[in-house]
């Protein structure tokens, strides 16, 4: 076995804390001890690797998953996926789940008293393709209101999820939009410390993803760790140099 | 370097909508080799309380110690249909259940072998990012020379190691404590 390279670690700051108070379902759920620092292994460099077998190609459009158009405003919602290297991970599973434009999510432990949409489901999924880029169509979510305290509302937001190449690289986050007023007031868009890493969260309008008479276009990059500076890595970036 | 990875958030409590198409509950696969053994656990909070909008991954090594990904290039068997990957949510008692196999032992820092273990992420409402933890088998040799075992302080070490059952041989139970004095050991990874 060559020996491992390691995945970076994240810069202080720009990752959210376990405990953060005013998100009051951390207060019970967070730990307390302090998490034990492992070197990646063989266990951590290496992660399930899920494919176009098991990948539904239709799974990307939200708005053609039943007989009619769900009610909303339709957009599209695209980036890439790129490490910290800022090299592209081609072939790479993106998972969303969201709510309705009414902001009421498809789950029986959603109690708002919002209308739920028969024509949406709010779940999609998507492989990037050779350029790490990811595509989906969906509805804009709405905002809702939620208990963490008075008259607390969540930013409309779109659940991301994403495995990268590794154990390590698992990520897990939210996309807002840009000018959504109910920011500043939510404790789970906040919860990072670091302010530009908080607002790497809220989605880009993208003329070049919007389309004519049918939806605007929200750009939202994701960033996975990358590999520490290792020879092998120098080498494939220069191979990637002469491929340009 | 040129970019910053993108911040967690946490699963919030919807997240079978986006994650229920993925739930795999049979972590080897049908015709994987090794020996079968089913995992059955709760997440608890803070009070003792059950956690039963959690969601659990697990990655593991086949019964050889042979990971199906690219960057394991050792010389060891792959198996057709292994995958070696999971995805079980809490039901409403907070528990979750899975099947798998043993897997074998894989390579660690310097050279040493690491003990069998699973590499485990814990996903909650509440939990801002996912909890990162390894489970171990008991009455397992390979437990006492294994590195990140030894990381651990050694009055800890036991919540990472899955308890035999009484009378179900082909059964393990193993606790995930997120807060308090028993609270499970959590990585840095």
């Amino acid at each position: 076995m060559t020996p491992i390279a390691p995945y970076r670690r994240f810069r202080p700051g720009t990752q959210p804390n376990h405990l953060h108070p005013p998100y009051v379902s951390s207060i019970k759920r967070a730990p307390y001890k302090q998490l034990v620092y492992l070197p990646h292994t063989l266990s951590e460099v290496t992660g399930p690797v899920i494919g176009p077998e098991v990948v539904d190609a239709k799974a990307c459009d939200l708005t053609r998953q039943h007989s009619g158009e769900p009610i909303g405003e339709r957009i599209i919602v695209g980036g890439r996926l790129l490490d910290e290297n800022s090299r592209p991970l081609p072939h790479t599973l993106v998972e969303i789940w969201q709510a309705n434009s009414a902001g009421r999510y498809l789950h029986s432990h959603d109690q708002h008293n919002a209308p739920l949409d028969p024509n949406f489901t709010g779940c999609g999924h998507a492989l990037t393709d050779s350029q790490g880029r990811y595509r989906f169509v969906t509805i804009r979510p709405g905002e809702y209101p939620w208990g963490n305290h008075y008259n607390a509302w969540r930013a409309a937001h779109i659940h991301f999820s994403v495995f990268g190449p590794a154990f390590a690289t698992r990520l897990v986050t939210q996309m807002y939009f840009p000018g959504d007023p109910l920011m500043p007031f939510d404790p789970i868009f906040n919860c990072t410390a670091d302010e530009k890493a908080r607002n790497r969260l809220i989605s880009v309008f993208d003329w070049e993803t919007t389309i004519p008479e049918q939806a605007l276009g929200y750009r939202f990059d994701i960033i996975l760790s990358g590999r520490e500076a290792t020879p092998l890595e120098t080498q494939t970036h220069t191979a990637e140099g002469k491929a340009r | 370097m040129s970019l910053q990875a993108t911040t967690w958030q946490t699963v919030g409590p919807f997240f079978k909508i986006g994650l229920a198409w993925l739930y795999q509950g049979d972590v080897a696969g049908p015709g994987a080799s090794g020996d079968r053994v089913t995992i059955e656990g709760r997440i608890l909070d803070g009070d003792g309380q059950p956690v039963p909008d959690g969601v659990i991954e697990i990655w593991q090594a086949n019964s050889h110690g042979k990971y199906a990904h690219p960057e394991d290039t050792q010389d060891k068997p792959l198996e057709p249909g292994f995958k070696g990957y999971g995805r079980i949510p809490t039901d409403d008692h907070g528990c979750f259940r899975f099947t798998t196999i043993k897997p074998g032992r894989v390579p660690g820092p310097n050279g040493h072998q690491q003990a069998p273990h699973l590499a485990v992420s814990v996903f909650t409402r509440g939990l801002l990012r996912r909890l990162i933890t390894r489970m171990y088998f008991p009455d397992e040799p390979g437990n006492t020379e294994d590195f990140a075992l030894h990381l651990v302080e050694p009055d800890r070490r036991h919540t990472l190691i899955a308890k035999k059952v009484a009378n179900r041989p082909a059964t393990l139970e193993w606790t995930i404590i997120l807060q308090g004095t028993n609270e499970t050991v959590f990585f840095d990874c």
